[in-house]
């Protein structure tokens, strides 16, 4: 009997931490979001952060698109010769990269570059007493630190994930032409006549949110980091993997409120 | 009608989980004085002054700033109120992203809106103070040695001129010589620009040098205060352990917190 009450007690602490976790990460995020639309805004840091978060991802966002829009035209290629259906590997490559696969790719790749950039940066910070020193300085680590972060994340998402787009069809387009027999004018043709405003529109969408949960992973979990370097690594595993699961998470129900009927 | 003190903390309680660490303290910082806080770590030194600073809130009880009451204050209010406080951290934190002179002017610029050019100058003015010359202006933090970090430290927290400075453990982790140069640097900087001190310390030659009045905390309360003369005759046997640093006595060190 008492193995069973402590397992119920075991399941009520981690839920309880759970929900206070939650709880504690909705009250960060409501400050933070409050902070971006208040005075001191920190234009120098903010473009600062989007050359970090945008410009210096391109290559491995880019990468990483190129190779996706390949493989996909190569997958699609063989699924559809099944049913002699291979003139639609163009159309079918430019729907998953623009509507799904641009943005996840981009948001886990920048998760894994920038949301451990991010909780690591503010981790140290936060141990070796930065933060304490700012607020003494009378400035607001919230707006200091985080709002210019959030901007830039929610700004330059986007604008990365409409290159992806690109650079993913374009890698299409090359395995198309160089492997699978294709047109190179029939194949852009095909692309550009079959996208619709809302296949590239819904994505970028996407993209600011998962921007959004990046910073706000990072800079969460940095903020929320205890002890030494141990305590900064485990601030750095956690905003990845928590900035992962959450833009998988987000994706699904954003496809669903864009696509459901 | 006696003078408003500059700080005073009643009753003032913080605990973390199970743990207390401040328990009903209770102290008062009259104008240009300077008092040291000597105690144990772990006994609630530091916890005292994030109290102050808003860095932490107190669960019960209250603190006055200049006789306004701080102890739920937030947002802009709480910034105005910070404008009168410099503090020296235990390992500098300083900002590694930003030069040393950035680091010194920070609060100048951020919180004063002085503008950068003027902030430079008189940042490399602190500096000077603080005996490190315009060269050192220009190097990160991480290219300075823990003495010259904790000089910089010092040349921050003095940057804005404040009214009231916080040393918290200024010569922890410092050789005895360069410990000794910042007590120097301490009491020369606090004599010059007339403010009100408040340092924690475990250090009793840094205490004796820098105070002109101690008060020592044991379990999260003031248990003993005094000017500095009268720690050797204080008759309070706490205090007579720690100042010998003895092992055998009333206190007894906790192994695990």
């Amino acid at each position: 009997m008492e193995n069973i009450l402590n397992v119920f007690a075991a399941t009520g602490r981690v839920i309880l931490n759970f929900m206070a976790q939650m709880g504690r990460l909705a009250v960060f995020a409501g400050d933070a979001i409050s902070c971006c639309f208040r005075p001191p805004v920190y234009a120098y840091l903010t473009l600062q952060q989007m050359q970090r978060i945008g410009y210096f991802s391109l290559p491995v966002v880019g990468l990483t698109a190129f190779f996706t829009g390949g493989v996909m035209a190569l997958q699609i290629f063989l699924g559809a010769s099944r049913y002699g259906a291979e003139q639609f590997v163009p159309q079918v490559v430019a729907i998953g990269i623009t509507r799904e696969l641009g943005p996840v790719i981009a948001g886990l790749m920048v998760a894994g570059r920038v949301a451990s950039a991010i909780a690591a940066e503010i981790g140290t910070m936060r141990v070796t007493e930065q933060i304490d020193a700012l607020t003494t300085l009378s400035t607001n680590p919230m707006k200091y630190l985080v709002a210019p972060r959030l901007i830039a994340a929610v700004i330059t998402m986007p604008i990365l994930v409409a290159i992806a787009d690109s650079i993913g069809v374009f890698g299409g387009y090359v395995l198309g032409t160089q492997s699978l027999g294709f047109n190179g004018a029939i194949y852009l043709k095909n692309t550009i006549d079959f996208l619709e405003f809302d296949d590239v529109s819904s994505g970028l969408w996407k993209a600011a949110a998962f921007g959004f949960i990046i910073a706000l992973l990072g800079c969460y979990n940095g903020f929320n980091s205890k002890g030494g370097a141990q305590g900064v690594g485990a601030a750095t595993t956690n905003a990845v993997v928590s900035a992962s699961i959450s833009i998988l998470a987000a994706n699904y129900v954003l496809t669903k409120i864009f696509f459901a009927d | 009608m006696a003078a408003v003190p500059k700080i005073e903390m009643r009753g003032v309680k913080k605990r973390f989980g199970p743990k207390v660490v401040l328990d009903g303290l209770d102290l008062t910082l009259n104008k240009g004085e300077s008092l040291v806080v000597i105690g144990g770590s772990g006994t609630g030194k530091s916890v005292m002054i994030k109290c102050v600073l808003g860095i932490l809130r107190p669960d019960a009880g209250r603190v006055l700033v200049d006789g306004q009451d701080v102890t739920r204050m937030g947002g802009r209010a709480r910034e105005k109120v910070l404008r009168k406080f410099g503090m020296l951290f235990q390992g500098s934190a300083l900002f590694d992203s930003l030069p040393v002179w950035e680091n010194v002017a920070f609060g100048l610029i951020q919180g004063h809106g002085v503008k950068r050019n003027k902030a430079r100058d008189i940042a490399v003015e602190k500096l000077a103070k603080v005996g490190l010359g315009p060269e050192v202006a220009n190097l990160s933090p991480s290219e300075l040695s823990g003495g010259m970090q904790k000089r910089v430290g010092l040349a921050r927290a003095i940057a804005a001129n404040p009214e009231i400075i916080f040393f918290d453990e200024p010569t922890t982790g410092l050789d005895p010589i360069m410990a000794d140069v910042i007590n120097h640097l301490i009491v020369n900087t606090v004599r010059d620009l007339g403010v009100t001190t408040l340092s924690i310390t475990h250090d009793m030659t840094s205490a004796r040098k820098i105070a002109n009045r101690i008060a020592m905390i044991y379990k999260g309360k003031i248990i003993w205060h005094g000017p500095t003369d009268q720690i050797d005759k204080s008759g309070n046997e706490y205090v007579d352990q720690f100042i010998h640093g003895r092992a055998e006595g009333p206190i007894k060190m906790e192994v695990r917190g």
